[in-house]
């Protein structure tokens, strides 16, 4: 290994440094910092580390899309009018002019087509609304397969959790204030929903819509949720999530120099304020580019809302598309009588009973973790995904039945895309939402416990240099080498797991243990975890290995890099002072 | 100077080029033959004409159509009640062959749930006599003339009003099926309506008036002729108007709106923030662990 002289001061001055005048930045810092005390408050802060990977950004895309969200949403309340008060469109879209319809959907045409910039305003707003969920969405993954969730950050994925629900709650009103064909549909696809509520469900839809549906109060309460409650809730838990990231600190993928007790990155000034703030202007790029060149809910196409109408293709923005997929497969005839008042099963099922439920799973998912492996310790080095083959396996599993759901949402784009019988799809989907998942639970985790023997035979065998020589007696082997100390440290810097097992249920009496059912639910599934686990290799085992590979070992002794395998053969890598260039 | 000078070499200016004769002779010709085409007895001529293009109609049905509709267009059912393999074409007019075989619908190549559009099989001559021939089997829509569906020859502001109200009757009675941007839809068990984008008008009064495959029948009595042609000069304004918006993505709604989230905008913020932690902010390019 060559020391690093890169950070050695290289001056050799002789005069004693002075210091100069202060710049006026500096003086009107000095200046803030007598009557606000920042510099206390800052000089930790603004040396905050952060590590570096790529997968830590991507809670910043929702982060900054929602400043887009922002921005651009002001923009669009200087113009809109949220009411249902009927006018007579006279503005510039041909196609529409004279017909009667909302002040709402008027003023979005206004927007659309005679304020300057208003069009390109609205499609970012849109874009990034469906990118503010969908970054979300792939920080909750990423977060969930490293296991980030774990003790101490069990509630600030609660947090993320109810981000998740407000940013979909919050893009629903959203796209339904324009009150043209497609959100009038959604709307009235809502006051099914709530109607479909047994008991209340008529009282609920009478409270929300101020009367029977469409009724004139559904927009503008809409519109106040949608840029006032929602809004307020989502900016609060955003500085909640966030303060809690800080206070935390951030979780690190392990490796030489990473323990639970420090975290190994860049400084917040100057490294994570450009390379964010860079961020941020990509993001607000990548969103104006589609803003500008993509069309996103073409309301002058669908026209004003009326509910004699419909249109092929009503779906609702995609995060909202899976509870859709589960109202198009559940089969429909799903109802019950009592009494004379019908339970709608086929409507109360998929959007009133599953995806509440799969958002407390996605809520307790921590916790129930945390109960089965009795883990009560920090966790601030990330797992592998390998390295937790359970938990991979069950958010795949969820995002099989996501996904599954999410497709049968889209059945009829399907069917003509692929010219398919959108009755066959349905039937498949109808079993694959079942089947799909264990499936899916079934590969991910035997694929993860593949890899986990992979990284142990590189602990123990070295790598594959895809070298290959034949012995005297005419064998083919492959010669492996040993990989390097980092890489196996980072391969090894991971917990044993521990399957929990009942001491006893009885004590030395005879007496019940208390909670001794609950406990024995918790070691099955604790070895239902962990029982086919590959659990890494033991210290002896190590250096088994090791006394094996001396001799190979010894081929890349004052390397700082592994060695390349050419070294078993006559092809090694030479550089030109060993080989001179053919002259010519 | 020759080329300026274009009598220069001749034996003289008022002598006239060695084709001029046959010119006026074949001009003499054609006026002559385009006059007595106007003004003609035309009775007796097209009649017979019409005779002998049913008649050649009738030919082309028994090689090409009659396997599935008979030999007579009278249909052919198969055993099993109320199912056959090509429905009766006693009454459904000159417009729904014109239709069904003008954009290759028909002769179907396979069964299946819906006949595509296809190459078309025949030319216009044999269309019209198969359609001919169909007609004569019992009355039916005759095809439509051009002046029924074009907006051609009405006023600026008739013309808008009729797209305005074109619109409405299409949200009204066809993006059911037909989705709001013409762009298609799906139908049960394999059937689809299909993308209307670059459909002759003919063809769209047409479909309007016999309603093929699992269309319903908008005869006139439901949508008028005039609204039948304001639905298609809508449907012509909305392919004419550019696109305000940018790329429609195929017109299909906010499922194709979603995939185009994920895979651009997703994929693209996440490519970009692979780029920026793979750059430390120093400016020299070795990589320094940390």
């Amino acid at each position: 290994m060559s020391v690093d002289t890169s950070k050695v001061a290289t001056s050799n001055r002789t005069d004693a440094a002075t210091a100069s005048k202060p710049s006026p930045a500096g003086s009107l810092a000095s200046w803030a910092d007598d009557r606000l005390g920042l510099a206390t408050a800052m000089k930790k802060n603004l040396r905050k580390v952060f590590p570096d990977h790529w997968s830590f950004m991507l809670g910043e895309i929702a982060l900054w899309s929602f400043v887009v969200l922002l921005l651009t949403g002001v923009f669009l309340t200087l113009w809109f009018d949220p009411s249902m008060g009927e006018v007579t469109y006279e503005g510039s879209y041909d196609q529409l002019r004279g017909i009667d319809m909302s002040s709402a959907m008027a003023s979005a045409l206004h927007i659309s087509f005679d304020v300057r910039g208003g069009l390109l305003m609205r499609q970012m707003h849109h874009w990034a609304a469906m990118i503010f969920i969908a970054s979300m969405m792939v920080h909750l993954l990423r977060v969930a397969f490293t296991g980030a969730y774990r003790k101490p950050r069990e509630l600030n994925w609660v947090i993320g959790c109810i981000l998740l629900l407000l940013g979909t709650l919050e893009g629903f009103t959203g796209y339904s204030l324009p009150d043209d064909l497609l959100s009038g549909t959604g709307i009235r696809a809502a006051d099914g929903f709530l109607k479909a509520t047994p008991v209340a469900g008529t009282y609920m839809s009478f409270l929300l819509f101020g009367g029977e549906f469409p009724g004139e109060s559904i927009i503008p309460r809409l519109y106040i949720v949608h840029v006032l409650l929602i809004p307020g809730i989502l900016l609060a838990l955003i500085a909640a999530h966030m303060l809690l990231l800080v206070y935390h600190k951030h979780t690190q993928w392990p490796g030489p120099g990473r323990t639970e007790q420090n975290v190994v990155g860049y400084p917040m000034l100057p490294v994570y304020a450009a390379k964010a703030g860079g961020f941020f202007f990509m993001v607000f790029g990548v969103i104006a580019l589609m803003g500008g060149l993509m069309s996103i809910n073409p309301v002058w196409k669908f026209g004003p809302y009326d509910p004699t109408k419909v249109t092929a293709g009503s779906q609702p923005d995609w995060y909202m598309g899976w509870p859709d997929g589960l109202l198009r497969i559940m089969p429909s005839h799903m109802e019950t009588v009592i009494f004379g008042y019908t339970i709608s099963w086929n409507v109360l099922i998929p959007i009133l009973l599953v995806p509440p439920l799969m958002l407390v799973i996605l809520m307790l998912l921590p916790f129930v973790e945390g109960w089965i492996t009795g883990d009560k310790r920090d966790h601030h080095l990330l797992q592998r995904p390998r390295n937790a083959p359970t938990r991979t396996a069950v958010m795949v599993a969820l995002m099989t039945f996501y996904g599954l759901a999410w497709a049968a949402g889209g059945n009829d784009i399907i069917a003509i895309k692929l010219h398919a019988s959108i009755n066959q799809i349905t039937y498949f989907m109808r079993g694959a939402i079942f089947l799909g998942p264990l499936l899916a639970f079934w590969i991910t985790r035997r694929w993860c416990i593949s890899l986990q023997r992979s990284d142990n035979e590189k602990l123990l065998h070295g790598y594959e240099t895809g070298i290959i020589t034949r012995s005297a007696s005419g064998q083919y082997a492959e010669r492996h080498l040993p990989i390097n100390p980092t890489s196996a440290y980072t391969l090894t810097a991971r917990d044993r797991d521990e399957i929990y097992a009942v001491e006893g249920d009885t004590d030395a009496s005879g007496v019940a243990a208390p909670n001794s059912r609950s406990e024995k639910v918790r070691a099955r599934l604790s070895s239902w975890m962990y029982q086919h686990n590959v659990q890494k290799p033991t210290r002896a085992e190590l250096e088994e290995g090791h006394h094996h590979a001396e001799h190979e070992a010894e081929l890349q002794s004052g390397l700082d890099h592994p060695a390349d395998g050419h070294q078993f053969d006559d092809h090694r890598l030479r550089d030109t002072d060993e080989v001179p260039l053919r002259d010519h | 100077m020759r080329v300026l000078n274009r009598t220069a070499g001749r034996l003289s200016r008022h002598r006239r080029g060695p084709l001029a004769g046959l010119a006026v002779l074949l001009l003499g010709l054609l006026i002559s033959g385009s006059l007595y085409t106007a003004f003609a007895p035309a009775q007796a001529q097209s009649q017979a004409s019409e005779t002998d293009q049913i008649a050649q109609g009738k030919e082309l049905f028994l090689t090409s159509c009659a396997f599935c509709h008979g030999k007579n267009g009278e249909g052919v059912p198969t055993v099993r009640d109320g199912y056959q393999i090509g429905p009766s074409l006693v009454g459904v007019g000159a417009a729904a062959v014109d239709f069904q075989v003008g954009t290759g619908r028909m002769p179907m190549a396979q069964p299946g749930a819906q006949a595509p559009r296809k190459k078309v099989a025949f030319d216009d001559d044999e269309v019209a006599a198969l359609a001919a021939y169909v007609a004569s089997l019992g009355p039916g829509p005759a095809i439509p003339d051009e002046s029924d569906y074009s907006i051609e020859g009405m006023s600026e502001e008739e013309r808008e009003e009729a797209i305005t109200r074109g619109g409405q009757i299409f949200l009204t009675n066809c993006t059911a099926c037909h989705n709001f941007n013409g762009a298609g839809g799906a139908m049960p068990r394999g059937g689809y309506a299909p993308n209307l984008h670059g459909v002759q008008g003919k063809y769209i009064y047409e479909a309007l008036l016999t309603g093929p495959q699992n269309m319903p029948n908008f005869s006139n009595g439901n949508l008028s002729p005039e609204e039948k042609r304001d639905v298609i000069a809508y449907l012509g304004s909305i392919q004419d108007t550019p696109e305000y918006a940018g790329f429609t993505l195929g017109g299909l709604g906010p499922v194709s709106e979603g995939l185009f989230a994920w895979i651009l905008g997703i994929g693209g913020l996440v490519g970009a923030a692979v780029w920026i932690a793979s750059h430390t902010t120093r400016s020299k390019k070795d990589k320094v662990n940390a």
